[in-house]
């Protein structure tokens, strides 16, 4: 099945391709299409698995070269597929949990008349996504990040027909490209030093290039991360991307694209090992995301707007991880797949939520709904715990290490990122129980008409799978660090390495503060009554309700200054460059005008032009004597 | 050699001749003296010693072409006299400096040359140019042939003219004729046939009114008609008390007016 | 008597045409004009094979009487669609070609 790994991307392609192509002919059944081509690309990743699995851990990697793309002189890329524990975790983390939300879209979006075409573009996405991952240079991997980019796009602004979600697809859209290209300098960087895109010359051929040089290469990749990841400073898209049907959200804006980023980092391991310094910026950004994005989160009454700065905070972590370099890069990872399911699960609630409220997104409306919707209670509450990092559950396991990993290393770094780490998880369970105890306790807010129910099973059948998935993944991975040493292949054996605090002390520290957070939310949210509108709020609260100004910043220091740019060109490009072809133009008219007239339109005048132009030719050879 | 007599006979017909394409106003005198030139140029062919062009120059433009141009010149009114007016500022001088420029030049360079006639000379039979005709350059000929068919047709398409409206029938023709308001019966034969069997006099109405348009047109241009009201009272009743006298109501014969003819075929 | 003469006789019979179709406003007289330059250079053809006794000058003016009569006829076809066209055969009513 290694080998066949083409099929996983070719399968949801196939059925995008259809279910474009069919146009409404396929409206009847295209949906059960999309969830068999999704769930068919799952079944060829587990077969991959199952024959990775088989093999020793360091023949495992398996790269099958499909045809040549661009044969150009010095640039060389093939079309290549790498399958190995990395590229193979992404895969089934993709078609796993995009099969159950493909599942779940099924019932969530039954009454919009577009539903294919929503089925369509999911599959674009995942066929897109795994070409990203499973991409053996550089050069491919970008054609399947931007493939994830246009679906992203398309998915966000899928109910186009409101401006404001339309605005919201674009801002995605323009913010991503910022990221793009950074990933372009990136690629022409490497090709410049190294003659080549594909990970295997680069990780093999990095360690003669300069540290300046690599270090280039590692910012221009991490701004490339920075924007599909929506990581400081690029993280303004994220928020309003929640405009796309909330399973987008789930799929797309929590499991797998916006971690994209943190696997372009730790597929570059061979860059950044070379850069330190970038490494420490890494580190830095997601300090400064996971920071941001908990305070935002604590301040958003939007439940689907708080759970996407959770995302942005819980990615934040992870880039702290992969910017630690090896400690880091096998925790991030496992972060990233535990995070994929207990998010993506909690987004599902969300929707579920949204379902029974009318699609009220508003957290001051809701209260008291678990009597109405168990098991939504259930799943989301699992999902919780996960994130709150409460062992036995998922989060516990991959969070607490990366707290752990962010207390290694010497001088201040150790301090600086393992405390924000630390504050970071005890923000983290603050506004996680905010969220689910405005939802789910106390006191119905409702507004008049809603009345809450609970979800089909097409719904609540993977989000129960999620749960579980959230439950116990983690424990099932960390025991006897299976996830850890099947990715060792890849991000390379760490010697373990002590934290300047003792691992208990660690932990204890950070399961005090989730406590604190957690008791803290119950009895501000749980316990009192939360007004139903947003009340005043002191300065703190407000700039985090707005997202710290993130829009108004952009556009003070880019868009306007930009714009005046750009009106300066304009300026000058009509009055210099325009200005001068057209006096030009305007000097050749004035000249054809006055040999106009030369054009009388008499007949006989033409002739006796001729008759005396034929004299005249004829008396220089004459005289001449030629 | 070449005669010397026939030449200026030939010189001072063309000439002349071509000279009436300046000075000459109407088209048809131009294309006669221009017939003249090419008779003088065909036997000025047969003094060159070229019997078979001057026969060709006879047939082709004596008898075709000019014809063509006369042909043509009817159709577009043959009695359009043109002003020799110059309408151009300057093209009279121009033209007559040009062409007297241009004679004097080739005038001037056949002065220089020196040719002798050739005493081998040919006579241009028909046999010997036929034989150069249709071996060294038959190509040419079919050229020309097809050269030939294509003007012919597109002289047809450059004249031909669609009908935009549907043909109309004797029948439209004679309904439209009525709505006119134009007789339906035969016109009245003319005469008095009592006293005279003539056609120069009108018929008379019953009431013995001459009817005018009884009487050929043709006649009457010619004044050639007599009145038919001199007949009157000879016709009329005897017991009418106006037996002798002239009819007083009936007006002189200058001031009748003509009947109205519209409607009729020939008054367009 | 020398066949040069002749020559200098189609010179001026081709200057005069010359001048009658810069001169003449009817199309039909200018393009008579037209013949008789044609013309003029036929006598010129048919004298030059006389006086080098050959017959290809006698060949070409026959091929120029051709030409002559096929251009004859497209041009009054021309003349004619034009006349029906403006009721005009005058060479300085088209002022069309005035830019």
């Amino acid at each position: 099945m290694q080998s066949l790994i083409w099929l996983a991307i070719a399968l949801p392609l196939a059925s995008a391709a259809v279910l474009l192509c069919l146009g409404r002919r396929a409206d009847a059944w295209g949906h059960w299409m999309g969830v068999a081509a999704s769930g068919g690309a799952f079944l060829v990743g587990l077969g991959a698995l199952i024959e990775m699995l088989g093999k020793p851990a360091e023949e495992r990697a398996l790269d099958t070269t499909l045809y040549t793309f661009i044969p150009g002189g010095d640039l060389h890329v093939d079309v290549g597929l790498l399958a190995d524990p990395l590229s193979i975790t992404f895969v089934l983390l993709i078609t796993f949990v995009g099969t159950l939300i493909h599942v779940y879209s099924v019932a969530y979006m039954e009454h919009d008349k577009d539903r294919r075409r929503f089925f369509a573009y999911l599959n674009l996405f995942v066929a897109a996504m795994l070409l990203l991952v499973l991409a053996d240079s550089y050069l491919l991997l970008f054609v399947g990040w931007e493939g994830v980019g246009v679906a992203s796009y398309l998915l966000i602004g899928f109910w186009n027909y409101k401006p404001e979600y339309a605005t919201a697809a674009n801002k995605a859209f323009v913010v991503n490209r910022i990221g793009d290209i950074g990933l372009i300098i990136a690629m022409g960087i490497m090709f410049t030093t190294f003659g080549a895109l594909d990970f295997a010359t680069i990780g093999e051929l990095a360690g003669n290039a300069s540290t300046a040089t690599l270090t280039a290469a590692g910012l221009a990749l991490l701004l490339a991360a920075c924007g599909k990841s929506a990581q400081f400073p690029l993280q303004s898209w994220l928020g309003d991307a929640m405009a796309g049907p909330t399973p987008v959200s789930a799929l797309i804006h929590a499991a797998t694209m916006v971690t994209a980023g943190v696997y372009l980092i730790v597929r570059s391991a061979p860059i950044f090992e070379g850069a330190p310094n970038a490494q420490v910026v890494v580190a830095i950004v997601g300090a400064i995301t996971l920071t941001l994005g908990a305070l935002i989160g604590m301040a958003k009454d939007d439940i689907k707007k708080a759970l996407a700065a959770s995302t942005m905070s819980q990615i934040g972590y992870m880039m702290l991880a992969a910017g630690l370099g090896p400690v880091g890069y096998a925790f991030a990872i496992f972060h990233l797949i535990t995070h994929g399911f207990f998010k993506a699960g909690m987004f599902l609630g969300a929707g579920s939520v949204m379902h029974a409220m009318n699609d009220q997104v508003d957290m001051r409306r809701f209260g008291a709904l678990k009597g109405a919707m168990v098991v939504t209670w259930v799943t989301f509450g699992l999902g919780w715990l996960a994130i709150l990092g409460v062992p036995p559950f998922s989060g516990y396991w991959s969070k607490d290490k990366i707290i752990e990993s962010a207390f290694v290393g010497e001088g201040w770094q150790p301090w600086v990122f393992g405390l924000t780490a630390l504050i970071g998880a005890g923000l983290t369970a603050f506004y996680m129980s905010r969220l689910f105890f405005m939802t789910f306790h106390g006191k119905a807010r409702w507004t008049d008409e809603v009345h809450p129910h609970e979800s089909p099973a097409l719904m609540t059948v993977p989000m129960i799978i999620l749960a579980v998935g959230s439950a116990f993944l983690g424990l099932i991975l960390a025991t006897g660090d299976r996830f850890t040493t099947w990715l060792e292949p890849v991000t390379g054996h760490v010697e373990h390495h002590e934290p300047v605090l003792p691992v208990a002390v660690i932990v204890a520290l950070t399961l005090i503060l989730v406590a604190l957070g957690a008791v803290g939310a119950w009895f501000k949210y749980g316990r009192a009554e939360v007004p139903q509108e947003a009340p005043s709020a002191s300065l703190a609260t407000i700039t985090a309700r707005n997202d710290f100004f993130q829009d108004s910043v952009n556009r003070a220091v880019f868009q306007r200054p930009g714009q005046h740019v750009t009106r300066t060109l304009v300026y000058a490009d009509a009055a210099i460059v325009d200005g001068a072809v057209n006096k030009q133009a305007r000097g050749w008219s004035s000249l054809g005008s006055a040999s106009r007239k030369l054009q009388t339109g008499q007949v006989r005048s033409y002739a006796a032009t001729m008759l005396v132009g034929l004299v005249i030719v004829i008396a220089v050879i004459v005289v001449g004597g030629l | 050699m070449v005669n010397e007599v026939l030449f200026w006979v030939v010189a001072i017909i063309t000439v002349t001749g071509s000279l009436s394409l300046l000075f000459a106003r109407k088209g048809a005198h131009i294309a006669m003296s221009i017939v003249t030139v090419m008779c003088g140029l065909a036997a000025a062919y047969v003094g060159l010693g070229a019997p078979f062009l001057g026969v060709v120059q006879i047939v082709v433009y004596t008898g075709a072409v000019m014809m063509l141009f006369l042909f043509v010149l009817m159709l577009v009114g043959v009695d359009q006299r043109e002003s020799l007016k110059e309408t151009i500022k300057g093209q009279r001088w121009i033209a007559l400096v040009g062409a007297g420029g241009i004679a004097l030049l080739l005038i001037s360079v056949i002065g220089r040359v020196e040719l002798t006639s050739s005493d081998q000379f040919t006579d241009g039979n028909p046999e010997e140019i036929a034989i150069e005709l249709f071996s060294q350059y038959v190509l040419v000929m079919e050229v020309l042939g097809a050269l030939l068919i294509t003007a012919a047709v597109g002289a047809l398409v450059l004249t031909h003219t669609p009908r935009l409206t549907p043909r109309r029938t004797q029948v439209e023709l004679q309904a439209a004729r009525i709505l006119a308001g134009a007789d339906p019966v035969n016109k009245p034969m003319p005469g008095v046939y009592a006293r005279h069997n003539a056609l120069d006099v009108p018929a008379l109405d019953p009431e013995g009114n001459p009817i005018d348009h009884s009487v050929s047109r043709v006649l009457e241009a010619r004044h050639q008609t007599q009145e038919g009201a001199e007949f009157r009272h000879q016709l009329a009743d005897p017991d009418n008390p106006d037996h002798d006298a002239k009819p007083a109501d009936a007006p002189p014969r200058d001031a009748h007016d003509r009947n109205p003819r519209q409607g009729e075929g020939e008054s367009r | 008597m020398n066949p040069m003469n002749y020559v200098i006789l189609a010179a001026i019979l081709f200057s005069i045409g010359a001048a009658a179709v810069l001169l003449r406003r009817n199309a039909i007289v200018a393009f008579m004009g037209v013949e008789l330059m044609l013309n003029a250079a036929n006598l010129a053809l048919v004298a030059f094979s006389r006086i080098h006794g050959e017959l290809d000058g006698q060949i070409m003016a026959f091929f120029v009487m051709v030409v002559a009569a096929a251009e004859v006829v497209v041009g009054l076809a021309i003349i004619i669609a034009v006349f029906r066209a403006r009721q005009t055969i005058s060479l300085d009513e088209p002022a069309e070609l005035k830019g």
